[in-house]
């Protein structure tokens, strides 16, 4: 029994920060910004000969067949480097969608486009998972009609997969007839939103599981565990810009760093950052290997990691002073990755709600 | 990763349930008050010690049950203990601090001498760091130790030194070498209570118990066998100490036992006719609160593990004591709360849950000074932990704090 990282996590981790710190230079952020459709194809090249895409896809189908908590380091290290890619549900959400709710053949079509990288999924929920602005789905038989506002990861889809709030999901292809996505910048410039409309188009229907709803409910839960490992990791940057910031400005005669206001800034922030890091890494264990636990888990770590990803993110950029509020240094990406993440499949308040139902708190009346 | 309840954790599990079954009636109070251990605490404590469930790591030699330290295991036995609502044992500062202090640097004869009658509960200790003029700068301290023939003769006065009306012997922090420079002219003594020229001053605190004292030396002559390490790596040795304090203060399985007892409170507690737990305000801040646990627990067994295979934990380690203690302190402000105006009649001899909230909610104040005061945890985790650089020294020896 033990209570950390292997071997082979730990390398794998230092090699894709490797990667990204190379491949991922302020600059990149700052052009992928101007369309801030949330894709660089040659990152997501380099992400796809590190085997990022097939993480979760069992190795029948091509992936690495590893677990949620892969998924999470890999989740950490990319909101570390704010990139912009897809993730949290083209790489995690839909493999999970398909290994729980897609039929035998559907898996055999679709898991090993994933692990490849060709096959890039968009996704939204109507219903559940937190949505808020419009959704109205419907589908007859194999025909998905309505919309929903605000999916995840849809940039630069190859495919869209939308969840019903029953608990159906259906695979449409981007591009495909009756299906339309506008993609909009959104606050994170790293990562847009997009509202998709579908007029009695073709799909795919995953609904293979006994219970669908459970299903459905278990990929929200390894999104929101991606989400806050994508705040850890956006905070603990901020942390450590600030930290160096701290050890060089000078004010007073004096390195910013050893006055106690700013020391205890900092302070706070590593105090409450920090078990973030162990509790990401339990919440994300807990979808594969404690299920009577895993919902709750995942609740609260969004919705705690959420609320220390928005204090870390303010204060820190408070320690840069000015410099902190500009452009010029280009923290506010990070910022916004926490900003983006906490709103995403539910922000706290939401996240606690559920976590209050599942242990039976009810409200009054 | 690897947490799952297989094979072993499971034949622990039933096995610690059983004990509870079978023995759980004989706990005292979880909780109880903290004053001079009683037959019934004492007698516990020693059932647990014979069976693994306290001091489990302790090797056998010196008395204890000479397991391998295991983080599951530990986490196992706590929680069976914990949902039983039965008592964990004594978590005092000998067994959390004085135990693990002497097992790092301690002689084979202290180990041997001064372990198992701890554990067991038979030997109390108290902490004597504080001076009136050394608090938070504790390389400051001013009591004397002078080396006549093979004795120490101690001068001197400690204060806010808990437990010394009861406790049977002292770790002591004094001053040997007075030339030297602050941090390098101290010692780390132990010495018995009963010494002749020991005199012991309750002082009431705030809980309106007398929890702590002040401690006045008069030519108290202690052998000088008794010293930990050698003359003049007193502060190493005090260090080593506050190490183990800062992570006994911000324990996290102290939080989940409080948990389960806020759950509880807020399902029980009724307020104009209704639950607390159906009134969102109150459930709300038990959620946030439950969420933190969380993450608590789960840095608590990161460290465990890094602990177990020798690493350095650095920061990771360093903020347990300010984020441990300020979250039991929201803790009981909870607990405070959800008693509301039916819990304000207090007197401090009491145990029910009204009082030993309110005195929850007082003492944990004395929990975020006691040990190094918030201040000081955030200095020292801001130099130690990030590298940030120091205050610059206004004079030569004003500098240095409780670090
Ligand atoms: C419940 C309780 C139990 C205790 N038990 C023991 C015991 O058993 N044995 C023992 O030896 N001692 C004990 N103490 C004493 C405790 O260690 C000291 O109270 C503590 O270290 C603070 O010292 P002080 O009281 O002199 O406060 P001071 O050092 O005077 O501090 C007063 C305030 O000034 C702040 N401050 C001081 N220096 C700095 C600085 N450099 N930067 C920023 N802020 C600063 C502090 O944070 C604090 O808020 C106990 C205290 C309490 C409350």
């Amino acid at each position: 029994m033990r209570f950390g990282l292997t071997e082979e996590q730990r390398l794998f981790d230092d090699s894709l920060r490797a990667f990204l710190a190379d491949r991922v230079p302020i600059e990149t952020l700052r052009q992928q910004a101007q369309t801030g459709r949330g894709f660089d194809p040659a990152i997501w090249q380099g992400l796809c000969e590190l085997g990022l895409p097939g993480l979760l896809v069992p190795e029948s189908y091509g992936g690495a067949g590893l677990g949620v908590l892969d998924a999470a380091l890999s989740a950490e290290a990319l909101g570390h480097a704010a990139a912009p890619i897809p993730f949290a549900a083209s790489a995690v959400m839909a493999p999970l969608a398909f290994a729980n709710s897609a039929s035998r053949d559907q898996q055999s079509e679709f898991l090993p486009r994933i692990a490849a990288g060709e096959m890039r999924v968009g996704m939204a929920f109507a219903g559940i998972g937190g949505q808020t602005g419009d959704a109205t789905l419907t589908l007859q038989g194999n025909r998905l009609s309505g919309r929903v506002q605000g999916a995840l990861d849809a940039g630069e889809a190859t495919h869209l997969l939308v969840y019903l709030p029953d608990g159906r999901a259906a695979l449409v292809e981007a591009g495909a007839n009756g299906v339309s996505a506008q993609v909009r910048r959104s606050v994170d410039r790293t990562r847009p939103v997009t509202d998709l409309s579908f007029e009695n188009a073709e799909s795919a229907v995953l609904d293979a599981a006994n219970d669908r709803m459970a299903a459905a409910l278990r990929v929200v839960d390894a999104g929101r565990v991606m989400l806050a490992a994508d705040t850890l990791g956006a905070a603990q940057y901020m942390l450590d810009q600030a930290v160096a910031w701290a050890k060089e400005r000078v004010q007073f005669g004096r390195v910013i760093g050893s006055f106690q206001g700013v020391k205890h800034t900092l302070a706070e922030i590593v105090t409450m950052l920090e078990p973030c890091r162990a509790f990401v890494w339990h919440a994300a264990y807990a979808q594969d290997a404690l299920p009577d636990e895993a919902r709750l888990f995942a609740c609260q770590v969004k919705a705690h990691v959420g609320d220390v990803g928005r204090e870390a993110s303010r204060m820190a950029t408070e320690v840069h002073g000015g410099m902190g509020f500009t452009d010029l240094l280009g923290l506010h990406y990070w910022f916004k990755r926490c900003t983006f993440d906490r709103q995403m499949l539910g922000g706290p308040q939401r996240c606690r709600e559920e976590a209050a139902r599942l242990q039976g708190w009810k409200l009054a009346g | 990763m690897d947490l799952t309840l297989s094979g072993k954790y499971e034949a622990l599990q039933a096995e610690v349930r059983a004990f509870i079954r079978e023995h759980g009636h004989k706990s005292p109070k979880v909780g109880g008050p903290r004053r001079d251990p009683d037959q019934k605490t004492r007698d516990w404590q020693k059932l647990l010690v014979e069976h693994g469930y306290a001091a489990r790591t302790v090797p056998r030699e010196y008395g204890g049950f000479g397991a391998q330290p295991d983080v599951l295991e530990a986490a196992v036995i706590a929680d069976a203990f914990a949902e039983a609502n039965v008592s964990q044992g004594l978590a005092n500062q000998g067994i959390s601090m004085l135990v693990p202090t002497l097992l790092e640097v301690g002689t084979e004869e202290q180990r041997r001498a001064y372990v198992g009658p701890t554990i067991r509960g038979d030997m109390f200790w108290c902490q004597g760091y504080s001076e009136p003029g050394s608090g938070s700068d504790l390389a400051s301290v001013q009591t004397r130790a002078v080396l006549d023939g093979d004795e120490f003769v101690v001068n001197g006065q400690k204060i806010w030194t808990s437990s010394a009306h009861f406790a049977d012997m002292m770790f002591l922090l004094c001053r040997t070498e007075p030339e030297m420079p602050k941090h390098a002219g101290l010692s780390y003594i132990l010495l018995s209570m009963k010494t002749p020229g020991i005199e012991v001053r309750p002082l009431t605190t705030m809980t309106g118990r007398a929890e702590f004292n002040e401690v006045f030396f008069t030519d108290v002559r202690v052998p000088a066998s008794q010293i930990v390490m050698s003359r003049g790596q007193g502060w190493h040795v005090a260090n080593v100490t506050l190490k183990y304090e800062r992570l006994y203060l911000g324990d996290a399985n102290k939080m989940s036992v409080r948990l389960r007892k806020l759950v509880d409170l807020l399902q029980t507690t009724e307020i104009d006719g209704e639950k607390l737990m159906a009134l969102p305000e109150y459930r709300d801040r038990l959620l946030r609160i439950q969420g933190e646990v969380m993450a608590w627990r789960a840095h608590q067994l990161r460290l465990r593990t890094e602990q177990a295979d020798g690493v350095d934990s650095g920061v990771k380690r360093l903020i347990v004591k300010y984020g441990g203690t300020m979250l039991l302190w929201r803790m009981s402000a909870l607990a405070v709360d959800a008693v509301g105006a039916a819990g304000l009649p207090y007197d401090p001899s009491e145990t029910d849950d009204a009082t030993a909230a309110n005195l929850d909610y007082m003492f944990d104040i004395g929990m975020i000074i006691g040990g190094g005061s918030s201040n000081i945890q955030k200095n020292v985790i801001g130099e130690r932990g990030l590298g940030l650089p120091r205050e610059p020294k206004t004079q030569p020896a004003a500098a240095g704090g409780r670090a």
